[in-house]
This record gives structure tokens, C-alpha cells and sequence, in this order.
């Protein structure tokens, strides 16, 4: 168990060492979040709904697309001199590769949504801070099951032909329940509406990253051995 | 009273593998021992990367077993495949990172002690020490080769397995290799080595096999000369091909 | 028999399943139409419901065998399995599509409208985009074995998203409350109703059946005549 653990991190932290080095994807994704949030404001009529209504879903569809720009390039890194049969020759076991896939995932696809959270709050004047922390929580979990269910998605994704059109093909119907617990998640969370309120939610949105981290573990080797 | 039976470093029965209603292994069976050097020829097809990627643990067979040093290759994959090293002709590098970089993850993952020393010695080794912060991306063919050297040996495996490793190798790069195969041969690790080029693998060899349509057609301590060998070579793809 | 006569032999087997099953449709709509009391407060229109409900129980059924073919293929590695999980995939984004067809046109003289967001209706419509995936996915692979290595992974996944879609849109639904409407699936259908559509839902499932059978001997006799041709020709 240490050893996948101690496999998976030095992954993760190779691909985020090469990744911080270029810069090109975090910066692109970055831009490309500010800009989506941008066209949001020119995409609605201001006069007929208030910003807050609509601010949830504004806020996860940014998400979303942050993310799928973030998914593709984790086994595309590996295409180059065929860099995945060296980690298959190795002894790390896939568990710690889609692992160690996952958690630099998460910190990429992080990284992006904490700088255009700021940023959304800023565009969309929505009081931000004072539910910092319910809003954090919400967005780490339905992060957390986005990227589980994407990083094995991009592993099959990743050998097919268009692999960037097929990406989003495969992954947009998984995205329904965690997307749609978020936004009503934080709607509620923006609205003030007590804790009970959500937990169903709640519920489905962990009930989701566990059974989903735990099957993709299960089935990952299947999609990078012949 | 008999000393206890020693199991060969790598002993591979009956293996076979295909892909969809391509056969490409339909039977091979060899074993090896410390120090010695099976060179693998063969025409394209006949499934000589399959067997390299299926005694490295990149594929799994069908049917058949690899043993390495007596315990199965196949069912206890992941520890077994610390002992074994493979040299290709993609390089298994980042471009992205620097040669001591490579070296100290691959390291990590093979869990070596000290990474970072041991990546040092290893690029020593292959006359790369100066390159310890050059980014792989920037580096010619043959310090690549070289890197790839280093990095398959890192772990210091007992089976070294080569495919095809002299393509696209200049003079001086070629020699560096041969050298390397020696320097192989003398440590006692057990060499598997595939390749087209008749006179390079014969020089290194101690045992040859000629493999065609997924079996091996002879199998032997090495015996002749290279024209005794390109002899039996164009027999055996004329007869099978 | 060679491995092609087999194959033309479930051919022509499932053919006549098919035309049965197809026959057997007819008569469930003469029964509906013809012999099962109009519904009082929709009229005439609610008789697509025969066709409609059932179609959507084998829409989900076909997905549950693709699941299950998924995860046997991973354990078991038989080709049978990946063509019997395509068939079912191929026949059930039929059936999907059936089901998303007929929703509107019964809905439009009910509701005024021609999509609702009703739960099942919602719910067929992810499923309509998992088969998408799916089968999309299978075009996109070119060589066997990794096709259907993909396809079961996507399989199992897709299989467990289902229920989790069920009740998302569940969920959704109940913060909006929809306005009373006559509903179909009320706790008291009359007999005569009942028996035609549970009528109906064996008769989909025959053709179910009968439509991934014949499609699974189309790929397996594919597969034969492929085979046979690799032979010859060496």
C-alpha cells in the first residue's frame, strides 16, 4: 500500500514537474476560463434574470470546460518516446499510475478552479468569502469525481482516433449527477439555505466519487495492457 | 551428493500469444543462464518484438510461461519485472526533463536507494555525467541511445532484453553499444538481444536463434561463422515465410 | 459445420424470431387500438403509451446486458462476449431513439409541449448519449482486442452511471413540482390495460432478443468469412 502510494506520487509529481515547466496547458486552460466566464456575461440578458440566479451554473460549466482541457494531456504526455511502456516495464503497479494520473489531475484542474473562483466573483459579483469554506468543500468533491471518472476516460480516449473530440463524447453523460449536485449544491450555499437542505445532495455526490474512484481503480489496467 | 538444482536465470516454455487472427507467437521455448547472450534474428513479423515485450511484462501470453530464476514472470508480475531491463528503439524518456531528472524517477520507481546518486553514477557510466542537466529533449540520437542505456540499467537487472538496439546508431554510437554488451556479458547478466544485423549480434552472441512466423526455427549455442549463418538465415525464410 | 454455416444457420434462426416478434407487434397494436378501452381524460393519444414504456424497458435492458458482457469479457477475454455486448448496444440506441421519438408525439396533444422533462424521459435521453459513446467509441478503435478492452471498460462504467442519472434527475425533479397531469403508470390501470401493455412488453422483448441475435450472427458469420479468407490466403 505504501508502495503505490510512494509510485503514485512520484507520477504525479513527474507530470506536474513537466507540466509547470512548459506552462503552455495551465496557462492555455486559464485563459480559456477567463475567457468563457467572459462571453457568460455577454451570453445572457442582464435584464430579464439576475446574475445570482444563474451564477451556479455559470460557475460548473466553466468548470467543466476547464477540466476536459486539463484531462487530455495526462496520458498524452506519455505518447512521446512511448514513455508509458517505460512506466508499464517498471514495478509500479497501474493502480499507482491511474493514482498518480488522478492526483496530478487534481492539481492542475485545482489549480485553475482556484484562480477562477476569485475571478467568477469578481465578473458575477457574487459574495464569495462569507461561504468560502461550504463552497470549497462542494467544489473538491465534485472535482474529485470529475477527475476520476476523466483521467480514466483520457486513458482510452488518448489511443483513438480524435482523441480531443472523443473525450468529451465519453465523459459528458458521466458528468450529470456530480454536476448537477454542484450547482444546486452551491446555489444553496450562495442562497444561505441551511445545511439540511443539501445532504441529499451531498450524499449522492460522495456516493458517486467513491463508487466511481473505486471501479475505475478495478478496471484501469484493462485499458492500457493488451 | 548432486549440488541442488539451480533454476536458469530465464526459462520461457510454450509461449504463444496472438492479436485478434494474427498468431504472432505460436510456441517458443529457450532457456538461459547467467552470462550468456542469445541473439534473436529473424525477418519482420515473425513476432520477435511480441516475445522481447512479453519476457519484459508489457504483454501478457496466452499461453506458456516465462520464469525468471524459477518464479513465474506471468502471475507475479509486478516484483518480477525489477529484474528485467529493456532497451528499445523508443527511448522511454521525457523530453521535458533533464537526463539526471529521467534517471532519478525512473529510480524512484524501481525504488532504488538514493536516487540521485545512483543517477549520477549510472550517466558516469555511459559518459553522460557532463549532460546531467541537459533536458532530454535537446540531446542527439546517439546521447539519447546512451540515456536509454542508463535508464535500462539503473535498477541493475539481471536479464538485459535489446530490440533492435543498433538502428539509426552512427559509428561511434554503435561501438559505445557494443562495448556496453560486452561490459554486459562480463558482469554475468543474461542478454536477449534481437536485431536484423547479422555481424553485430553474431560477435556478441553465445547463443543464436533464427525465429520465423512466430516460432523458432533453430535454437543453439552459437556454431559457424556470419556466411554459415546468412546460409541458414535465407533457408529458413524461404522455407517459412 | 464450418463456423460459417453455423452462423448462416442462427442467421436465418433469427430471422424467423424477428418476423414472429414482428407479427406478434402487430397484434399488439390491433389489441391496442382495437381492443383496449380509450384512456378517458387523454383520448386516443395515450394508446402510444403500449409502445412507448415498453420500448424503454428494453431500452435499459439492452444497456444491463452490455454491462454484463462488459464485465464478463474483462474476466473471461471471449470475443462472443464484445459481439454480444455490440448487438445489444446497436439494438438498444434503436430502442432509445424509439423511445425518445414517440415521448414528444404523445406528449405535444397531452402537454402542449413537445419535450418534457420528465424523469424517464430525461433519464433515456443519458442513456441515448452513453449508447452514443459507446458505439461511437467502438467506430474509433481499430484493432479487436483494444476495442473491446474499451468498449467493457466503458460498459461497466456506463452500466454504473445509470442509476446514478435515475436518481439525479429524481432529485432535480422534485424541487419542481410538475403540474398535475393524468398519469399513465396511475396505481389502478384497469385490466384490459395492463394486459396490453404487459402484452407489449413481451412482444418488445421477443424482438429485442430476435434483433440482437440476428445481428450477433451477422458478426459472427463477418467474423467467419474473415477468418476463412486469412486462411486461404496463406
Amino acid at each position: 500500500m505504501g508502495e503505490v502510494l510512494r509510485h503514485a506520487l512520484a507520477i504525479a509529481g513527474k507530470d506536474l514537474r513537466l507540466e509547470f515547466r512548459s506552462r503552455t496547458a495551465f496557462l492555455s486552460a486559464l485563459v480559456f476560463t477567463a475567457l468563457v466566464l467572459a462571453i457568460f456575461q455577454f451570453a445572457r440578458d442582464p435584464t430579464a434574470v439576475s446574475a445570482v440566479d444563474l451564477a451556479p451554473g455559470i460557475l460548473w460549466i466553466t468548470f467543466c470546460f476547464a477540466g476536459l482541457l486539463g484531462l487530455n494531456r495526462a496520458f498524452a504526455l506519455e505518447r512521446e518516446n512511448r514513455a508509458l511502456d517505460g512506466l508499464l516495464l517498471s514495478p509500479a503497479s497501474r493502480t499507482a499510475l491511474y493514482l498518480g494520473k488522478v492526483l496530478a489531475n487534481l492539481v492542475f484542474v485545482g489549480l485553475v478552479e482556484a484562480i477562477a473562483l476569485p475571478l467568477f466573483a469578481i465578473f458575477f459579483n457574487v459574495p464569495v468569502l462569507g461561504v468560502l469554506g461550504p463552497l470549497v468543500a462542494v467544489i473538491a468533491l465534485a472535482t474529485i469525481g470529475f477527475v476520476a471518472v476523466g483521467t480514466l476516460m483520457s486513458s482510452i480516449s488518448v489511443s483513438t482516433r480524435f482523441a480531443e473530440l472523443m473525450l468529451p463524447v465519453l465523459m459528458l453523460p458521466f458528468l450529470m449527477p456530480p454536476i448537477t449536485a454542484a450547482v444546486q449544491m452551491t446555489a444553496r450555499i450562495f442562497a444561505g439555505r441551511p445545511f439540511s437542505e443539501t445532504i441529499g445532495w451531498l450524499k449522492l455526490l460522495v456516493a458517486y466519487d467513491v463508487a466511481f474512484l473505486v471501479v475505475c481503480i478495478l478496471v484501469f489496467e484493462h485499458t492500457i495492457e493488451e | 551428493m548432486a549440488p541442488p538444482a539451480r533454476h536458469p536465470v530465464l526459462a520461457v516454455r510454450d509461449l504463444a500469444r496472438s492479436f485478434g487472427p494474427v498468431r504472432a507467437l505460436r510456441g517458443v521455448d529457450f532457456t538461459l543462464d547467467a552470462g550468456e547472450v542469445l541473439a534473436i534474428f529473424g525477418p519482420n513479423g515473425a513476432g520477435k518484438t511480441t516475445l522481447l515485450r512479453i519476457l519484459a511484462g508489457l504483454l501478457r501470453p496466452e499461453r506458456g510461461e516465462v520464469l525468471l530464476g524459477g518464479q513465474s514472470a506471468v502471475r507475479s508480475a509486478a516484483s518480477q519485472r525489477r529484474r528485467v531491463g529493456l532497451i528499445s528503439h523508443a527511448t522511454f524518456l521525457y523530453d521535458g526533463l533533464t537526463a539526471s531528472e529521467n534517471l532519478e524517477f525512473y529510480g524512484r520507481l524501481y525504488g532504488v536507494r538514493d536516487p540521485r546518486a545512483r543517477a549520477l553514477a549510472a550517466l558516469e557510466a555511459v559518459a553522460l555525467a557532463e549532460r546531467a542537466a541537459t533536458f532530454a529533449g535537446t540531446m542527439s540520437r546517439g546521447m539519447l541511445q546512451r540515456l536509454a542505456i542508463a535508464r535500462a540499467l539503473l535498477h541493475e537487472p539481471d536479464i538485459v532484453l535489446l530490440d533492435e538496439p543498433f538502428t539509426g546508431l552512427d559509428q561511434a554510437a554503435a561501438a559505445a553499444l557494443r562495448r556496453q554488451l560486452v561490459r554486459l556479458r562480463e558482469e554475468r547478466r543474461t542478454v536477449v538481444l534481437v536485431t536484423h544485423n547479422l555481424d553485430e549480434g553474431l560477435e556478441l552472441a553465445t547463443h543464436t536463434a533464427i525465429q520465423v512466423a512466430g516460432r523458432f526455427v533453430e535454437c543453439a549455442p552459437k556454431d559457424g561463422n556470419a556466411a554459415d549463418y546468412r546460409r541458414r538465415y535465407a533457408e529458413a525464410t524461404a522455407a517459412h515465410g | 459445420m464450418t463456423a460459417i454455416e453455423t452462423a448462416e444457420l442462427a442467421l436465418r434462426r433469427s430471422r424467423a424470431l424477428m418476423v414472429a416478434a414482428l407479427a406478434l407487434l402487430a397484434a399488439v397494436y390491433v389489441r391496442a387500438l382495437a381492443f383496449t378501452p380509450v384512456e378517458a381524460t387523454q383520448g386516443p393519444a395515450q394508446k402510444i403509451f403500449y409502445v412507448h414504456v415498453p420500448s424503454a424497458w428494453v431500452a435499459f435492458l439492452a444497456f444491463g446486458v452490455v454491462g454484463v458482457c462488459s464485465v464478463l469479457y474483462l474476466i473471461f477475454k471471449e470475443p462472443r462476449l464484445d459481439r454480444i455486448a455490440a448487438a445489444s448496444a446497436e439494438v438498444g440506441v434503436v430502442f432509445t431513439t424509439g423511445v425518445l421519438l414517440t415521448g414528444p408525439i404523445w406528449a405535444k396533444p397531452i402537454w402542449g409541449a413537445w419535450w418534457t422533462w420528465d424523469a424517464r424521459l430525461s433519464s433515456t435521453l443519458f442513456l441515448w448519449f452513453l449508447y452514443f459513446a459507446y458505439l461511437v467509441l467502438r467506430t474509433a478503435v481499430r484493432e479487436q482486442g483494444q476495442r473491446a478492452r474499451y468498449s467493457a471498460v466503458l460498459g461497466i462504467l456506463g452500466a454504473l452511471l445509470v442509476p446514478f442519472i435515475h436518481l439525479s434527475v429524481k432529485m432535480f425533479r422534485t424541487l419542481h413540482p410538475q403540474p398535475v397531469v393524468m398519469n399513465p403508470e396511475g396505481p389502478t390501470l384497469p385490466g384490459s390495460m395492463l394486459a396490453t401493455l404487459l402484452f407489449s412488453l413481451a412482444v418488445m422483448t421477443l424482438l429485442y432478443t430476435g434483433l440482437v441475435w440476428h445481428r450477433y450472427a451477422q458478426a459472427e458469420r463477418d467474423e467467419a468469412r474473415a477468418d476463412s479468407a486469412a486462411d486461404d490466403a496463406r
